[in-house]
C-alpha cells in the first residue's frame, strides 16, 4: 500500500514474513463446553488460582470462554459466548511496551514469545493487550498432591511476579518439527495440533500452517465466515473466528 | 499620610514606610550575623513534640513501607488489589502524584529563578527539597509496583555478559531514563545553592558531629570573589537547563499512558495536561509545607509571611485554571471523538461506582481554589491556603486514580471488566508519605531551610528612597 505511494517503509510488517503458524475457531460449531481451557491448563502447566482470587479477576486461562448476558441475576438471558485466547498478533502491541524484552516476536514461528525468566512484572504488556489475553502470576500457587505429578516436563513452571500466556504450544510445534526433520520432510498438516484443538469434541478449533494455502487452516481462514477480533486497531491477529449462523 | 491614620485604625502605629518593611521581607533587613543565628537556632530547635511526631512516623514507616513491602516481596502482588484488567493500581498512582510533587519544587525554584521573581528568595530550598524527596517516593512506588522487584536492575542499560539491554521502545525505560536524570540534577541544584549556606553553618558550629557533617558538605567554601562567581554560573547553567528536563519527565511520564492502546489513554494532550497537573498538585504541596514550616520551626515567621502565601495563592489559581483548561480539552475531544468504548469509559468515569470521585476531583481541582484564590487577603491567610493546598491535592490524587484504576476497569473486552479495590497498596501508600514527611522533618533539622544567602543578597538589592514626600522601593541588579 505504501509502495503505492513511493514512500520508503521501514521496518518489516511481520505480517510480511511468512506467517507461519495459524488457527481457526468456528463458531458455528463450538458449543463452550470449556473442554480446551482445561486442555491447555494441563499442557501447559497453569496454576490453579482457586475460587477467591478468580472471582477477583486473577484466573490464569490461556484460553477462556467469554460468556455473556443480557439483564440481572435471576433473569438473565444467555446471549452469546467466544473462546478467547491470545490472537498472535503481528502487530502486537504488547511487544513494543516491555522494557525488559520479555516479551519478543519469534521469527521461527511467527508467534509471539513471553520469555517468563526475562520478565521483571511490570504488567504494561498486559495493560496494552487489547485482548486481555495475559494472565499474570499474583502468587505462588499452590499445587496441591498429587497435582504436581501431571505437569508437564516440556513447560516451565512459572513462578509469583511474572506474565504469561498463549505460546500456540510452542513445545509441540518444537517436537513436531524436530520429529520432521530427523525424517528429512516438512511437518504434514495435522500430523499434530495444539492441546485446545486436540481436546475440542467439535473441532472447531483447527491449527496448522496458515503460510500453506493447501492446509485446512488457511482453507478454512479464507473462507467468507472468517472475522479477526479487534481488526481496527491494526494488530494483524493471526487467530480468525468463522463466524456462526 | 495623617488622613490615612484616621480612616484605618489598625494601621495607626505604622508609617508607610513601617508598612512597606513589615509586608515585604526584602524591606526588612536584620543584621546579617543576626539573621544566620535566626537559621542556626531554627535548625537546632527541637520539642518533644517533634521528636513524638518523629517516632509515630517512624513505626508508620517501618510498618507501612518496609514490612508491608517485604511481605508483598515474600508472598508475589496478590496481596495487594490489582487485578485483571486492573493491572495497574494505587501504586502507579502515587507514582505519578510524587513525581507531580516534585515538579513543583523545581518550577517554583529554577523558574521563579529565571525570572528573577523576588519573593521566591526565601522558599526555594523548602521547594527544591520536595523535588528531592518526592521523587524518592516516586521511586518506592515504581520499585513496589514489580512482580519481581529484586531483578529491576534489568531495566537499567548496564553491560552483562549475555549481551542483553532494555528495550529503548517501551516507554517505561524512557521513563526511568527520565526519572533517574531529573532526580540526579534536581539533587545537585538543591545542592550548589546550599553550599554558602553549609559554610555558613560550619563557621557556626563549634564541634561534634554537626561540624564534620558541614564540614564536608561545605566543599571547602570560603565565600570568595572567585568561589561566588563559578557557583553563580554553575546556578544560572542548572536553573536553564533543568526546566526542560522538568517538563520532559512529566511528559515521559505521561507517554506510559498516552502510548498504550487502551481508550482514555491513547490521547495525545496528555504530555501538557499531565505537566500543568503536576504543577497543580505541587504547588499545594509547597503551600501546605511552607505553612507547616512556618507554625512550627523557629523564627520561620520572619522569613515566610503574607506576601509569599499572596504570590503562591495566584501561582495556585493560574495553574488551576490551565489544569481546566487541559482537561476540558482532553475531555471534549475523547468524547467527541465518539469511540465506542471510550465514551462507555467516560460514562462510567461520571455515572459509575466511582462517579463521586469524578465530581469531587472537579470540585477539589477548580471550584474550591477558583471560589477562594482570587481573594488576596483570604490567600494570605496561611491555613486558609493549606486548607486549599490539601484540597487540591486531593483532587489531583482523585484524577490520577481516574486515570488509572477506574480507566482500566473499561476495556475492549467486557467480559474482563472488574473493579478494582486496593489490598496491600493503602499501607505502602501511606508509608511513602510517611517516609516524605520523615525525611524533610529529618533535614529541616540538618541543613538550613532558608537559603540565606540568598535572603540577604535580596535585601541588599531593595532599598528604600525617598522621592519628595513619597517612599519608594527601588531594586538594583546584583547578579
Amino acid at each position: 500500500m505504501a509502495t503505492n505511494l513511493k514512500v520508503p517503509v521501514y521496518g518489516n510488517l511481520a505480517e510480511e514474513q511468512a506467517g507461519k503458524w495459524g488457527m481457526t475457531i468456528d463458531m458455528d460449531v463450538c458449543t463452550g463446553c470449556q473442554a480446551c481451557v482445561a486442555a491447555c491448563a494441563m499442557e501447559n502447566n497453569i496454576s490453579f488460582v482457586g475460587e477467591v482470587d478468580s472471582g477477583y479477576g486473577r484466573s490464569m486461562h490461556w484460553i477462556r470462554i467469554e460468556r455473556f448476558w443480557e439483564g440481572t441475576y435471576p433473569e438473565v438471558k444467555m446471549t452469546s459466548f467466544q473462546p478467547m485466547l491470545c490472537q498472535q498478533c503481528g502487530q502486537a502491541p504488547c511487544e513494543p511496551v516491555c522494557p525488559a524484552f520479555a516479551t519478543v516476536h519469534s521469527v521461527a514461528e511467527s508467534i509471539n514469545l513471553q520469555v517468563y525468566n526475562r520478565c521483571v512484572g511490570t504488567r504494561y504488556c498486559a495493560n496494552n493487550c487489547p485482548y486481555q489475553v495475559r494472565s499474570f502470576n499474583w502468587r505462588d500457587y499452590v499445587r496441591p498432591e498429587p497435582l504436581p505429578n501431571q505437569l508437564n516436563p516440556d513447560v516451565t513452571v512459572r513462578r509469583r511476579g511474572v506474565m504469561e500466556k498463549c505460546s500456540f504450544c510452542i513445545q509441540r510445534i518444537h517436537k513436531a518439527e524436530d520429529l520432521a526433520k530427523s525424517e528429512s520432510r516438512e511437518v504434514r498438516d495435522g500430523e499434530f495440533t495444539t492441546a485446545c484443538a486436540q481436546a475440542c469434541p467439535a473441532d472447531a478449533i483447527v491449527f496448522g500452517r496458515i503460510d500453506n494455502p493447501d492446509s485446512l487452516v488457511s482453507q478454512l481462514a479464507s473462507l467468507d465466515r472468517g472475522v479477526k477480533h479487534l481488526e481496527e486497531l491494526g494488530t494483524l491477529p493471526i487467530v480468525t473466528y468463522l463466524k456462526g449462523g | 499620610m495623617a488622613s490615612k491614620e484616621q480612616t484605618n485604625p489598625h494601621e495607626k502605629h505604622l508609617s508607610h514606610e513601617q508598612q512597606l518593611r513589615e509586608k515585604h521581607l526584602m524591606l526588612d533587613p536584620l543584621p546579617r550575623g543576626q539573621m544566620n543565628d535566626m537559621v542556626m537556632e531554627s535548625m537546632y530547635t527541637t520539642s518533644w513534640k517533634f521528636w513524638a511526631v518523629f517516632a509515630v512516623l517512624s513505626a508508620i514507616v517501618a510498618y507501612g513501607l518496609f514490612y508491608s513491602w517485604g511481605k508483598m516481596i515474600a508472598e508475589g502482588l496478590g496481596i495487594a488489589g490489582v487485578n485483571r484488567p486492573v493491572y495497574w493500581g494505587i501504586f502507579l498512582v502515587n507514582t505519578v502524584f510524587w513525581i507531580g510533587i516534585s515538579h513543583a519544587g523545581t518550577f517554583i525554584s529554577a523558574i521563579l529563578r529565571v525570572f528573577k521573581a523576588e519573593f521566591r528568595r526565601p522558599f526555594t530550598r523548602a521547594a527544591e527539597l520536595m523535588t528531592t524527596f518526592g521523587l524518592v517516593q516516586a521511586g518506592f512506588s515504581i520499585f513496589m509496583h514489580l512482580g519481581r522487584v529484586w531483578l529491576a536492575y534489568w531495566l537499567m542499560p548496564y553491560p552483562n555478559q549475555r549481551g542483553l539491554w532494555p528495550n529503548m521502545h517501551s516507554p517505561l525505560s524512557w521513563d526511568l531514563l527520565a526519572i533517574t536524570t531529573y532526580l540526579l540534577s534536581s539533587t545537585m541544584y538543591l545542592f550548589l545553592p546550599l553550599i554558602p549556606d553549609l559554610a555558613m553553618a560550619r563557621d557556626r558550629t563549634q564541634d561534634g558531629w554537626r561540624k564534620t557533617f558541614y564540614k564536608v558538605l561545605a566543599l571547602g567554601f570560603r565565600g570568595t570573589e572567585g568561589e561566588w562567581t563559578h557557583l553563580r554560573n554553575a546556578m544560572n547553567i542548572f536553573a536553564f537547563a533543568i526546566i526542560p528536563v522538568m517538563f520532559s519527565v512529566h511528559t515521559i511520564v505521561s507517554w506510559d499512558f498516552a502510548a498504550a492502546t487502551r481508550p482514555g489513554w491513547n490521547s495525545t494532550i496528555f504530555g501538557p495536561y499531565f505537566v500543568v497537573g503536576a504543577l497543580h498538585s505541587g504547588m499545594g504541596a509547597v503551600a501546605i509545607v511552607l505553612v507547616v514550616v512556618r507554625g512550627t520551626m523557629k523564627n520561620m515567621k520572619y522569613f515566610i509571611r503574607a506576601e509569599h502565601f499572596d504570590g503562591l495563592g495566584k501561582l495556585m489559581l493560574i495553574v488551576s485554571m490551565a489544569w481546566a483548561y487541559f482537561f476540558f480539552n482532553d475531555y471534549m475531544v475523547q468524547w467527541y471523538g465518539g469511540d465506542k468504548w471510550t465514551k462507555q469509559l467516560l460514562h462510567f468515569h461520571e455515572s459509575g461506582p466511582m462517579g463521586w470521585m469524578w465530581f469531587a476531583m472537579l470540585i477539589c481541582n477548580i471550584v474550591v481554589p477558583w471560589l477562594i484564590l482570587w481573594n488576596s487577603k483570604w490567600r494570605s491567610t496561611p491555613w486558609l491556603i493549606f486548607v486549599v493546598g490539601l484540597i487540591i491535592n486531593v483532587g489531583m490524587w482523585f484524577e490520577r486514580y481516574i486515570i488509572i484504576p477506574i480507566s482500566l476497569t473499561i476495556n475492549r473486552m467486557p467480559f474482563t471488566w472488574r473493579m478494582y479495590h486496593p489490598g496491600v497498596e493503602i499501607p505502602l501508600g501511606i508509608g511513602t508519605l510517611a517516609f516524605f514527611i520523615l525525611l524533610y522533618m529529618a533535614a529541616s533539622r540538618l541543613i538550613p531551610l532558608v537559603p540565606v544567602w540568598e535572603v540577604q543578597e535580596g535585601q541588599m538589592a531593595h532599598s528604600l528612597k525617598k522621592f519628595g514626600r513619597e517612599t519608594v522601593v527601588t531594586v538594583s541588579e546584583l547578579e
